[in-house]
């Protein structure tokens, strides 16, 4: 992205040539649509969002479309995958016997997450699809509405509102605001919290990538070139950073909606 | 490129407020993931896992099966080994105590065969003598009288006397040889 972001901004905008600091912000992640498709403008992050989709179903499918008892190299790394988010995350949080249910969503969840965030520094793709709000708060509203449902399923119309606003007799004079304080936490501001998390940790990244590739190229002009040198070391320790944080982003997000879960699932908030 | 040129004029959206048709889109692009993985691959390979676990558990009882086999057929094995010696040494015994009895048995069948031979001997020796000294009487008999008669110079065959008188001279001579005896 950032290559063709710089392109975008006047090129020949370098530092000493009387020329301001073209810089990154909220335009950086605005797109103009490629094309309009049944009224719905679609743009380079839809694309990508479709792509990313076809990436991981096309990973799982070249890994377990004939599984092998003795697994190939492909069903190998598959089933790390698979069993990375099986055993680490579902099995740890919700625990075997209930978590089997939702292995197929947390693992669907997990590898979608992360390829969204590896956009971001794939080359000709470079942009994190998760750094725009809709796409975590989608995933979040999913993980929302399974959360509310298996509350009721599970205790009934007052256990479950019981168990969203955390009741517990032994409490005593705190309880009041022990209720409120779970009502406002777990109903309005967990799933905010859950979407933006991700979101926002996507958006810096992506911010600060972009804001050291703009950076580099604004600085080549004389002794400019001394910094363009710094801000280009940045970019790559930036991209290294965020390869790092964009699966620990989707971990944490997967993480979390299996802890939501467990929640609706025990018997005591 | 002129993509961003056209979206920095445009008022940028707050942030934190989600565009519908994204929203859209994202939720139809994990639909899809979820729908491959969970109806169809996902299944495929628990299928397998579930095979291999199979495979390997049978294999250790495979395993320990064929190990107490082994050692039911040492066992056996053992045993019978066990019951030869035994059955050897047995064997030996017997073998030895019959030698014992067989040899006790000859000796006494030479014992028997040697006293049979020494008492058909002396009975021979018995009858022999009988005869010889019935065939001596008769020829000392004879001798004496052609002597006696040579020397008389008359005959004396009237045989009946001559056998009284031979069989009395003899008698003598008997009793002689007894009382020397």
């Amino acid at each position: 992205m950032s290559a063709d972001q710089t392109l975008a901004f006047d090129p020949d905008c370098h530092i000493f040539s009387g020329c301001g600091f073209p810089a990154p912000g909220l335009h950086t992640f605005m797109y103009e649509p490629i094309a309009t498709v049944g009224g719905i403008e679609f743009t380079k992050p839809m694309l990508l969002a479709i792509l990313g989709s076809i990436v991981v179903v096309g990973f799982f499918w070249a890994a377990f479309n004939k599984p092998k008892l003795i697994p190939g190299k492909m069903q190998m790394v598959g089933e790390a995958g698979y069993d990375f988010v099986r055993r680490g995350i579902v099995y740890e949080i919700i625990g075997k016997k209930d978590g089997e249910k939702y292995v197929p969503f947390m693992v669907s969840l997990f590898f979608f997450v992360w390829i969204m965030n590896l956009w971001s520094i794939i080359p000709l793709a470079q942009f994190p699809v998760t750094s725009l709000i809709a796409f975590p708060a989608g995933l979040a509203l999913i993980v929302y509405v399974m959360w509310i449902s298996l509350t009721f399923k599970k205790h009934g119309f007052v256990g479950g509102w019981k168990n969203i606003v955390g009741y517990d007799k032994s409490l005593g004079a705190i309880l009041p605001m022990v209720v409120v304080l779970e009502f406002f936490s777990n109903l309005l501001i967990r799933p905010f919290t859950h979407a933006v998390r991700l979101f926002a940790n996507m958006f810096a990244g992506h911010l600060l990538i972009v804001m050291f590739s703009l950076a580099t190229w604004y600085l080549m002009n004389g002794l400019g070139f001394v910094y363009a040198g710094a801000s280009f070391v940045m970019v790559l320790v930036m991209t290294a950073f965020e390869l790092f944080i964009q699966a620990v982003q989707a971990y944490v997000f997967v993480l979390l909606a299996c802890s939501y879960i467990q929640g609706a699932l025990s018997e005591h908030h | 490129m002129n993509a961003l040129l056209l979206a920095q004029a445009e008022e940028p959206q707050p942030p934190l407020i989600p565009h519908l048709d994204e929203l859209v889109i994202g939720l139809i692009a994990f639909v899809i993931v979820f729908g491959f993985l969970a109806k169809k691959l996902l299944p495929n390979i628990n299928k397998v896992l579930e095979q291999r676990r199979e495979a390997i558990e049978g294999g250790i009882e495979k395993a320990e099966s064929a190990q107490i086999e082994a050692q039911s057929v040492l066992e056996q094995y053992k045993a019978q080994l066990a019951e030869a010696r035994h059955e050897a040494a047995r064997l030996r015994q017997e073998a030895t105590e019959q030698g014992t009895a067989i040899i006790q048995e000859m000796k006494a069948e030479g014992q028997r065969q040697r006293e049979e031979i020494i008492a058909a001997g002396h009975t021979q020796i018995a009858a022999d003598r009988k005869a010889a000294s019935a065939s001596l009487r008769q020829d000392v008999g004879k001798l004496a009288t052609d002597l006696a008669g040579k020397l008389v110079g008359e005959s004396l065959e009237d045989s009946a006397r001559q056998s009284r008188t031979i069989d009395r001279f003899l008698d003598e001579l008997e009793e002689k040889a007894e009382a020397v005896r």
